[in-house]
Formats: C-alpha cells, structure tokens, sequence
C-alpha cells in the first residue's frame, strides 16, 4: 500500500526521531572514545591533559596520550570477569524469576478470586518505586541483620538471620530487582491471558483436557509473544542496574559492568579508564541484543 | 455439589493470592507504617505494626529541611515534559514504521533500542562537558530533552506497535476523501490510537520520574527532582528511619497513585502488541 | 492534552523567570547531610540579616553523592557551587591544582588548631576552613566496664581492648564487645584500617611508593581486626560503617566503640540514645610503638575557583567557622551541639570544658599528625588516607577486598595477597611505579 510518496513522506517523518537518537548517540561515543586514548585522570595533579585539548596528541613529553592502555587495564583487570558473571548472573536470575513467577501468578489472578482488582493493585505496585527508594528500603528495613524485618522473621521462626549483603550480596539484589520486575511481567502475562478466548477455555474444560496438558498445548504458544516483550525490555533495563547496587555498598562482589565503569569513573576519578570500560560495555551489551534477537526476534513478527 | 467444589476452590484461590499480593506489597506498606512512628519505634523489634504512637513529626521535620513541593514540582514538569516532547517527535516516525515501511525498518528500531545499551557513567563526562558549554546544567530544559531521548526508543517501539494494529484500509479511506498526510495523522491515526498513546505516556511518566543517575548528576537546584531530594536522606548520621520512610513515601506516592489509578490503561499498552 | 501542553510550556516560562528575576547575590552552597550541616541551614538567619544582599541556597546530599558531583563539576569547571563542603582529603589535592580560592578573610586564623590548619594549608596557603573537625576514639560502656572488673585507662592498648572485649561480650544478651567498621568504602573501613595500621607500624607505601601490604605489619594488623571482630565483634559487621554502629551503640549493643570523635556528642545526647548516662572516653589505641590508631578529618568550606560570587562566598565561609557561629549555635542548642575540633578559643572555653567529651576530643585531635602518620617514613601525608588523586579507588577496592575478609569470604593471606597485588597494578597504571 505504500507508494512512493507515502514512502518519501515516511522518510521525514522518521528523520527527527533518527537523528536525535542518532546525535544522542554519536557526540559522547565520539568523546568517550577519544576520553578512552587518554591519560585523563580528573583530579591528576598534572595540568596539561584536558579533555578538549588537541595538544595532548603533540605534547612533547606524551603524558597525555594514553594509547591502548586504558583498554589493556580494563580488560585485564581482575574485577572485570567478575562484573560481567554478576551482570549476566543478575539479568538471567532476575529474567527467570520473573518470567516464571510471572506465568504462575498471571495463572493464580486468572482464576475467578473475590478483590482482584486490589490484589492486582497490590502487585503492581513495586514497579512504580524508584529504584533508590526500593534499594534504602530492602537495605535498611528489610534486609538489615539486626534490625530489619527479615531478621526478625527469621528470628521468629528461630533460624539464624541472614546477613544479607555480606554473605549473599547478589542473592539481595537478585531479590531486590526481581521485586521491581516480577510485577511488570505478571501484568503483561495477566492481560494476555486474559485475551485468551473464554470459549477455548471453556471447551478444553469441557474435553476434561488434563491442566497441565491444557498449559502446554493452548496458554504456553498462547503467551510465547508477551514473554518474548518481557525478556527484551527487561534485558534492556537490567544490563543498566546501578541504583540497588549503589546504595547497598554491595558494588565489591555484586558489582556489575555498569557499577564497575562508574568505580573507574567516579571513585577514582579515571575518566579515560572509565571511558574505555564504557566502551567495552556498549560492545558486550550489542553483542547480548544480537543474540537475544537472534534467539527469541522470531516471536516478534508476525 | 459442583457448586460447593468451585466455593471452596475460589477461596482457596483468593486466599493465596492475596497472601502472596501481600508480601509483594509489603515493604511498602511497611515504609508507610514506618514513616508514622517515632524513631525509637521505628527501629525497635519486635516490629510493631499498627499499635504504636501514631505521629507526623517525621513528614513535618523532612519538609522543613527541604521543600517537598519545589522538588515534586519538578519530577511532574520533567516527567510530562519529557514525555509531550517525545510524542511529538515520535508519533510521526512510529506512522511511517507501520505504514510505509522500508526494507530497514526491523533494524531501525532495533538500533534505537541498542542506544539505550550504553552504561550512562560512561558518558557522564562528555554529556556533563555539553551541558556546561550551553549552559543547560541545572536546567529543566536540558533534563527534559535527555530524558526524552532515553526514553525515545521505548516510545517509538510502543506506538509503533500499537499502530500496526491500526488496519491501513482505514487510512486509505481517509486519504481517498482527500485528507493530507497531517490530517490524516491528526484525526485519523491519533483518535484511533489513544489508548496505546495513553499508556504510552504513562509507562513513560513513570520511567522519567524514576530515573536517578542523569537527574543527580546533572540537577543541583532550580530543576532537581525528587530523586535528588531522596539522595539527602540516605544514610545521615544515625539510621533515621522513619524520617527516611516519610520521604520514601513522599516520593513514590504522586507516581504510586497515579499508577494505580491508570494501571488498565497501562497495562493494556505495556504489552507492545502482544495481545490480540 | 492541550491543558497539559499549556501547562508544561507555562512552567518551562516560569522557570526561566525564576532563574534571572533576583538581583542580589544567592550563593549554592553544596554540603553533606550530617547533624551539625543541618544545624547550621536552621541558623543562617543570623548571616542573611547582616548581609541582606546575600541570600543562601542549600544543596544538601549523602556524603558519596556530594563528593561525586563536587568533584565533576569542580573538575571541568562546570560552576554550580559557589561554597563546598569538602574533607581533607580533597583540600590538598585541589589546593594544588589551583581549583579553590586561597581564604584570606577567614576570622582569627591563629585560633585554628594548628593539626588541622596544616591539613587544609598547600604552600602556605589556607584553602579551606574548618566547619568542624574529628579524631577518632574509644567510647565504650562504663556500666559494662565495670561489671567486667576492667578500668579504661586514658591511653589504652590494643591488647587492653582485646582484653575487655572478651570479657564484655554477653552474646545471649545481644552485647558485643566492641563495634568497629567494616562496611567497604575508603572513608568508612579504610579509615579505621589504615589509622589502625599506623599504630602498628604499617604504611601503605614505602618511600618509593612500593605497596606495603606483603609486610608483617599488615599481618598483624589485619589479622588483630579479624580476630578481635569474630569473637566479640556484632553481626553483620562487614556491611557497618558509621551510622549502623551508631545505632548499635545507641541501643546498647556494643561495649566498646572506636570512631570518629563528632560521635561523643550523639552517644551522650539522651534523647537518642539509650546509654547517654554511661558512657566513657580514651584515646584511641596503640602498641607502643609511638604512634596511636586514630585519625584526623575536618569537613571544610571551601570556594571553587570558578565561582563568579567569590566576595559574598568569603562571607558566609568566614561567618560559618567563626567563634561567632559557634557561640550562635551554644546559646540555641547548649554547648554540646557546636560543631567541635577546630578552634583553640573553643578548647579554651570554661563552659565548653563542662562538656564530657571535650578534652578526650581535643586530645585525640592534637596527637595525630597527618605529615608523619606513620612509624616508618612514607612519601605522602594524611593520616587515614593517602593525598593522592588515586588513592580513593585503590582504598575503595582494596575496602571491598578487607570487608570480604572480615565476613569470612576470604582468608587473611589471600586478602593481603589480593590488595597487594591491585594496589601494585594501580600504582604502575598511575605511573608511580615505573
């Protein structure tokens, strides 16, 4: 149905959106890049390297060009394994919790249960906190060994509290998103149910099909598209987790690539290590998207 | 006898998911309960969860250390702000994805999403160097137009979705009576797709107004929001708790309401098309 | 919609009005969220009626957010602060490089006391003022103290402190002996280390800047730490710092607590704590070896060299860490709550000397040294840290690396191994190891 013009018409119409995004892109990974070549260190002592200077390519005596060394010192850096297994560990934990717990519980609200609407309210609501507000609340009232509430459950029950973000820091955080994350997927999981025709439902109860059956053969294909919506938003905003990890302190084992660029960045003030870390970051998480794409894309035509 | 099976099976139901409702609900409602009580109850245990001296001294003492309403002010014009402006520019592009699409187009919005893939820090400094050079530090303008362009992608994937939905036969009816591209967006297009647009701009309120890296770095005080206003209450000297509850609790509820009231809308749009 | 569009353009408007209507000077002050900050934000009333053309504007944030936005918009000039709150750590670093203005205005400047003015002075030159400055000490419990049959002296040892804390430990009754920090982060566990590792002869670097944590002093300190944290030391104490032990000792947990001197003031306040009427003070530990485990910090004012509003900032800084302010805050607050440690004058105060704490804290103040922390010689100064632009990411990682250690994640040999081995790689990275 497109002609030519609508075609030409198209094209303008998507013009602004691009090249915002684009220029959004572009400009600080065109400056990172450049940050990642030097030796740019924020409170260095030494005054010649500035980030806007040319002259750090000429300078005499080379103390600002940093070549390939900033890349070398990321990557060979010890806490670099470690922030991509804790980043892989938090997307793939937090996705599975919420993926699975997900279908169960849009599987408990599809039954007919008296209040429903407020027991939805009650469980979406998580998704509406701000991250820093659900981390200070997990870290301290909750979570907290000997205060918290936890540990008073514990307690209760007469079993040992948990220090949590000294023995399981990134049990914590897994806890601590997949609560933010579990909401979002039961809604979308629910309404899609929900779309699922009352009188198929219906005639494979009276077939007597056996439930489990029912679930695989009819509501598992029935919900392939909205997991398929769940798993790619969720990976975009869990490979970019900071806030949890950041205000639990629990950025030494349960760091990620993202609390790792900032440690490089803004602890110790290492603009051009931090900005290869960056770097280093946009490729590995380019190279999850193509996999997820190529894994579970299928699902989103059609 | 079927009849009686069913009962019992609806309240065994209803009791577990309530029960389950409850716990998922339950920080908080335990950082509003928290916000209530004194400091020594606050951190007292056995916890106590509704017999305990009720008091506002906490939203008194968190409001005359820092104004609430200036702060909220904000988080509503940054959040709508964002939000209006990237309609703007993506409505238009999500028409021409889902009615004239090119060869590239799966890949176009494949790669807007990516540009949401690069750690923030990582760009902090160069995006902070732009921002002192147009003066746009500490700006509303400036947040706005970044939280835009976060949030773009998503917007775009969004309508873009929900347009397809849109069956074209209708739009060329339109075009056959002789609207214009505009009109036809204007009164064809948009009235049709206001549900998804609503639940658009919610999901979109609520991310802008969560977001907390490039708000704290780049506010001070003229455009800071409430996740600036949080980040004085996180670990003063001594665990304030309850003072601390009172000002969780004042910055989740503007949003918390808002979402509940509109969760239909949203939830209908948060499935991206997934549901037929 | 259109209500709303209006709405948002009307707000956008208003907003660009609010920034230019006011003509007279408004100073952003950036400044962390603790007790005495929050004070004085209550009592600028007294400094805007002197100078009506100067009006205040607070950015008030945690600590690590503070020093974090400070430090990127002090480093690429972005002017958004005319007066910051900044420690001692920063105040040479950036003294140096020519970011902040020399004070010249500051009230009675002889009056400092002189342990603290030498950490903020680079080359003579005054760079920041003391709002209030800290040492740390031991507080601990003289009801438990007693019952344990044990007297604090007034310069204990770490091996006294070992000592009393065995035998104060109650754990059926939730007391612990002695609360120490443990949370990563250079300022919280690596604060007490390494002012711990001073008192038994450790360094971090030698004079050539070789990391020193293969060394035997590391061993006995760290492993002094561990020992004593695992038999009497609370849960949890891998993720306190400072504000968890406060509210541990304040609930009467602890028996001993070793930090910062601004604490005394909390611990004995009755309304928040449960112990106000039973608390001790002694100087911090050491092992006779000369020099003792405490440390020196002072949260200073400073202007950024960017500032456009240095005149009326020179004000406000001189009027906040003046005698005047103090006196100010002991006729609102008593003296208790003035912000301590930076004025001889105070010290000499016969109404100050009443408070409890006052001596102790102005001991502990005068006995640390932060241009010879340590027992052997070292390249640096600054007595908990190292005033190097590095040192706050080394610390920060190495913090995880000890924090780990004491949860028993690892073991003392493979921590030392593990700092040793990142200190070396970011100080060959830095250039100081060639």
């Amino acid at each position: 149905m497109a002609t030519q013009q609508t075609r030409a018409l198209g094209r303008i119409a998507v013009a602004p959106s691009v090249i915002a995004l684009f220029l959004w892109m572009i400009v600080p990974l065109a400056m990172t890049i450049w940050f990642s070549l030097l030796r740019y260190n924020l409170l260095d002592p030494n005054p010649a390297c500035s980030p806007l200077t040319p002259w750090a390519l000429t300078d005499p005596a080379n103390r600002c060009l940093a070549g390939a060394s900033n890349y070398y010192y990321f990557l060979t850096d010890p806490a670099f394994f470690r922030a991509i297994g804790n980043s892989l560990q938090l997307v793939g934990w937090v996705l599975a919790i919420s993926v699975i717990g997900g279908i169960l519980l849009a599987l408990l609200l599809d039954q007919a249960i008296f209040g429903r609407n407020i027991v939805r309210l009650m469980i979406i609501a998580p998704f509406f906190v701000m991250p820093t507000v659900s981390a200070l609340v997990w870290k301290n009232m909750m979570m907290h060994p000997v205060s918290g509430f936890l540990a008073w459950l514990f307690q209760l029950f007469g079993l040992q509290p948990i220090d949590w973000f000294a023995h399981a820091p990134m049990t914590a955080i897994v806890i601590m998103v997949a609560w933010q994350w579990l909401p979002f997927a039961t809604l979308i999981l629910l309404t899609a149910l929900q779309s699922l025709d009352e009188e198929q439902k219906e005639a494979a109860e009276m077939d007597g099909a056996p439930p489990l059956s029912y679930f695989w053969h009819l509501v598992l294909p029935h919900l392939a598209r909205p997991i398929t919506v769940v798993i790619l938003i969720e990976t975009i905003f869990l490979l970019n987790v900071f806030a949890e990890i950041y205000v639990t302190g629990s950025g030494g084992r349960a760091g990620n690539m993202p609390f790792l660029v900032y440690q490089y960045g803004l602890i110790s003030n290492d603009i051009g290590g931090a900005s290869a870390g960056g770097i280093i970051a946009v490729i590995l998480a380019n190279i999850v998207a193509f996999f997820l794409m190529r894994m579970i894309g299928k699902n989103l035509e059609a | 006898m079927a009849r009686a099976v069913s009962t019992r099976r609806r309240m065994f139901f209803t009791a577990f998911a309530w029960a389950i409702a409850f716990v998922i609900f339950f920080p908080i409602l335990w950082t509003i309960l928290t916000s209530f009580k004194t400091e020594g109850d606050a951190i007292e245990l056995p916890p106590k969860f509704l017999f305990f001296q009720w008091t506002l001294e906490n939203y008194g003492i968190v409001q005359e250390r820092s104004n609430y309403l200036l702060f909220a002010f904000n988080s509503v014009v940054l959040a709508l702000g964002s939000t209006i402006f990237a309609l703007l520019i993506a409505i238009p592009s999500a028409w021409a994805m889902a009615f004239a699409p090119g060869k590239r187009t799966k890949d176009l919005l494949m790669w807007m999403l990516s540009t949401k893939m690069m750690p923030p820090v990582g760009a902090l400094i160069p995006i902070y160097l732009i921002f002192r050079d147009f003066h746009l530090l500490d700006t509303r303008g400036g947040i706005i137009a970044v939280l835009m362009l976060l949030n773009l992608p998503i917007i775009i994937w969004m309508l873009y979705t929900y347009f397809k939905e849109i069956p074209g036969e209708i739009l060329e009816a339109a075009r056959m009576d002789g609207a214009s591209i505009g009109k036809e967006l204007l009164y064809v297009l948009t009235p049709m797709a206001i549900p998804g647009i609503a639940s658009t701009i919610l999901l979109n309120v609520i991310l802008a107004w969560n977001e907390a890296f490039w708000t704290l770095s780049l506010t001070t005080k003229d455009a800071a929001p409430l996740t600036q206003f949080i980040a004085s209450y996180s670990s003063p000297e001594g665990l304030f708790w309850a003072k601390l509850s009172a000002a969780s609790t004042m910055a989740i509820a503007p949003i918390l309401v808002l979402g509940w009231f509109a969760q239909k809308q949203l939830v209908r749009g948060l499935t991206f098309g997934a549901v037929k | 919609m259109k209500p709303v569009i209006s709405g948002v353009l009307g707000a956008l408007v208003f907003a660009a009005m609010a920034t230019t209507a006011l003509a007279e000077t408004k100073l952003t002050i950036a400044t962390v969220n603790n007790g005495d900050m929050i004070r004085m934000q209550g009592l600028t009333a007294d400094f805007t009626k002197a100078n009506p053309d100067i009006s205040l504007e607070w950015v008030t944030l945690e600590e690590n957010v503070l020093r974090e936005k400070v430090t990127t918009d002090i480093a690429t000039k972005g002017g958004q602060f005319d007066v910051l709150t900044i420690g001692t750590y920063e105040v040479p670093i950036w003294g140096k490089k020519g970011w902040l203005v020399p004070l010249t205005t500051i009230d009675e400047p002889d009056d400092l006391l002189p342990a603290i003015r030498g950490g903020l002075t680079v080359d003579g030159k005054l760079y920041a003022s003391p709002f209030y400055g800290e040492s740390s000490m031991v507080m601990y419990r003289t009801d438990l103290m007693n019952k344990a049959g044990l007297k604090m002296p007034d310069a204990p040892t770490w091996k006294f402190i070992r000592e009393a804390a065995d035998k104060m430990t109650d754990k059926a009754n939730g007391i612990y002996g002695v609360c120490l920090r443990g949370k990563a982060g250079w300022g919280e566990n690596m604060a007490f280390i390494t002012a711990t590792s001073n008192s038994f002869g450790a360094r971090w670097f030698d004079e050539n800047w070789k990391p020193q944590f293969d060394q035997p002093e590391w061993k006995a300190t760290m492993s002094y730490y561990l020992d004593l944290m695992n038999a009497d030391g609370p849960p949890g104490a891998s993720s306190n710092g400072f504000n968890e032990n406060l509210a541990l000792f304040n609930s009467g947990k602890c028996g001993m607590w070793i930090d910062a001197t601004v604490a005394a003031s909390f611990v004995t306040n009755p309304k928040d704590s449960k112990v106000a009427d039973k608390v001790g003070f002694a100087l911090a530990p050491d092992n006779g070896l000369g020099k003792r485990g405490n440390w020196l910090w002072a949260w200073s004012l400073a202007i950024p060299a960017g500032s456009a509003k240095i005149d009326a900032a020179q004000k406000f800084v001189s009027w906040a860490t003046s005698r005047r302010y103090t006196e100010l805050v002991a006729s609102k607050e008593g003296w208790a709550n003035v912000p301590p440690g930076t004025r001889k004058s105070l010290y000499a105060n016969p109404e100050y000397a009443k408070v409890p704490f006052a001596k102790m804290t102005l001991d502990s103040i005068n006995s640390a040294d932060p241009t010879h922390p340590t027992v052997k010689p070292v390249p640096y100064v600054g007595v908990q840290f190292v005033a190097i632009p590095e040192f706050a990411g080394i610390a920060t990682t190495v913090g995880q690396i000890f924090s780990a250690a004491l949860a028993g994640e690892k073991t003392l040999d493979a921590a030392l191994a593990e700092a040793q081995e990142t200190t070396t790689r970011e100080m060959t990275k830095a250039g100081y190891i060639k």
